[in-house]
């Protein structure tokens, strides 16, 4: 098998996976679920990492530093603030009645 | 490439295809999305063992920590009310990146077949419009400009001529990779994201973030065809996909083809529906009176709405159920799936308020009782009520499924004033003879209402 066709079924399998994974998704969970699926794409970082370590040039390690920043703020602040939206549906799992105090 | 490193991308993928399966559940979504970071920081301590080389090593090093820390302090100080345009804006760097990282392999004279070179120009473009877009989104919803929709003179014509030139352009970069064209070809992409979104206002602003992430996902799928590496590719894949799938679920919710919300749906035409006049009566009330309709029913459907979240009233608002229901007063929540600008955004406000699950109900579900219900009571929601969805075919938001509040025997609404919704239309219910007003912030007026009642 060729690479490239390697890769091509790589990507369709992708395609399908991430389209069945979601479809069955309540309402509930759609804002959690866009803001995690945003903070996935944010590993693009390691694209940000290689290019860089790669660089030999000042004028392209400026801009692969701007992209691993741009990266890191995706990846780290998407699951961040993921987690903070998710953190309030946790405690009403068990104990609905006694959150009074908040 | 070691097989260890290729074995941990393995795992990373697992990972994330694991994060976005607990997303869905609501049971395991808190884990789920721990498992998707957890394979983000795999992937990251792999990549520096896959002989990738150690120039700049302590400058990328610095870079992470510096964008991890930004990443963290404006998530973590972000307001509830503004997590939507966070998430727009985290969306855009990202695409921004994965556009920059192209732009650099370009540069290294990468993409020497075709192939690559295609996927280096695709990541280049859609990278640059999510980039661009996001940043307007956020704008929009920072309310930094305008949230109505933008149209500018002969607009269409001008979007449709930049789209041309960038697939021009796109085109002939294939052809002869110039570096120059490529330039041109970035600035086309970013000012195209930029009419892209221009145009979509109001509700419609959630379905585009959604969009762009999408867009976001392809393009890192398209640097990892790029750079050669299969994570990117998987994950990117698989934020594709499913961003496509969340983004025609929301579409969905709001009643209309996801192309009539991008290309100018609610157009500029549409400030007020049925040329209704400024002056008409509308029935207020105080406190007192809204406590007492609320106190002497026997069942009461709250609707919250973005004002909710601006006044961050919901704490306010659940204990105003939780004395009404030790009233003996019935009371549910119900919720629309895009009220507030992000579908899902009421149920993560009222969860916040830990407001039991069995409580809040979704809008098929909740549309039957309105029939049998004493009092609505709609806490800083406007659109999702509008009736015009139903019946005005001139209103943008025809054909957008909608909470039928006007069913139930009284309707109470907690209003800033007389202004439309962030659609930009006149709500006809307003002006209805069982409609009551309270005027004032969602949190100041609830305050009162708890008051009143607790002395009723």
């Amino acid at each position: 098998m060729s690479p490239e066709i390697g890769l091509l079924t790589i990507f369709i399998l992708s395609i399908f996976v991430g389209f069945e994974v979601v479809s069955k998704v309540s309402t509930v969970l759609h804002t959690p679920l866009m803001s995690g699926a945003n903070a996935i794409h944010g590993i693009v970082l390691i694209g940000g990492i290689i290019v860089t370590a790669q660089s030999e040039s000042v004028g392209v390690t400026i801009l692969g530093v701007i992209a691993i920043l741009l990266g890191a703020i995706n990846l780290v602040g998407g699951f961040v603030v993921t987690d903070r939206m998710l953190e309030m549906f946790k405690p009403r799992a068990k104990t609905p009645a006694k959150e009074d105090s908040r | 490439m070691s097989v260890w490193v290729q074995l941990a991308y393995l795992i990373a993928a697992i990972l994330f295809i694991l994060a976005l399966k607990g997303l869905s559940s609501p049971k395991n979504a808190r884990n789920g999305n721990l498992l998707g970071a957890l394979g983000a920081l795999v992937a990251t301590v792999a990549v520096f063992f896959s002989g990738i080389g150690t120039n700049n090593l302590p400058v990328i090093l610095i870079a992470i920590a510096v964008g991890s820390v930004v990443g963290i302090i404006a998530s973590r100080r972000v307001k509830m009310t503004a997590m939507p345009q966070l998430v727009a804006l985290f969306n855009g760097v990202g695409g921004g990146a994965a556009a920059l990282i192209s732009v650099i392999e370009f540069l290294h004279g990468g993409g020497e077949s075709i192939p690559a070179l295609i996927a280096t120009v695709f990541t280049v473009v859609i990278g640059a419009i999510s980039f661009s877009g996001s940043i307007i989104t956020f704008l929009k919803l920072q309310e930094l400009m305008t949230s109505r929709p933008v149209v500018i003179p002969a607009g269409r014509w001008v979007t449709i001529l930049v789209a041309v030139l960038t697939v021009v352009a796109a085109v002939w970069l294939v052809i002869s990779p110039m570096t120059w064209l490529l330039i041109v070809l970035l600035v086309l992409a970013l000012f195209f994201g930029v009419l892209f979104v221009l145009p979509v206002g109001g509700a419609d602003v959630p379905i585009v973030i959604s969009l762009l992430n999408a867009f976001t996902g392809l393009s890192v799928a398209a640097s990892g065809y790029v750079l050669d590496n299969v994570l990117l590719i998987v994950a990117g894949t698989l934020v594709g996909a499913s961003g496509t799938v969340l983004t025609s679920l929301m579409a969905k919710a709001m009643g209309r083809p996801l192309t009539s919300t991008l290309f100018g749906a609610f157009s500029a035409k549409a400030v007020t529906a049925a040329g209704s006049g400024e002056d008409r009566p509308v029935r207020s009330a105080g406190p007192n009176d809204v406590a007492i309709m609320l106190g002497f029913a026997s069942k009461v459907i709250l609707v919250p709405g973005y004002g909710l979240a601006v006044a961050q009233a919901q704490s306010t608002l659940r204990e105003l159920a939780d004395l009404l229901t030790e009233r003996g007063v019935t009371v549910d929540y119900a919720i629309h799936p895009v009220a507030g600008r992000m579908p899902g955004h009421m149920n993560v406000l009222l969860a916040e308020a830990s407001v039991p699950y069995e409580q809040l109900k979704e809008m098929d579900e909740i549309n039957p009782e309105f029939s049998s219900t004493d009092v609505v009571l709609v806490v800083g929601a406007n659109d999702v009520v509008n009736p015009a969805a139903r019946s005005d075919k001139s209103a943008p938001i025809y054909g957008m499924p909608i909470l039928d509040v006007d069913a139930a025997h009284q309707v109470v609404f907690l209003k800033r004033s007389m202004r439309p919704g962030f659609a930009g239309i006149e709500n006809e219910l307003l002006f209805d003879p069982k409609t009551t007003l309270l005027f004032g912030d969602a949190k100041d007026s609830l305050t009162k209402v708890v008051a009143a009642l607790k002395t009723t």
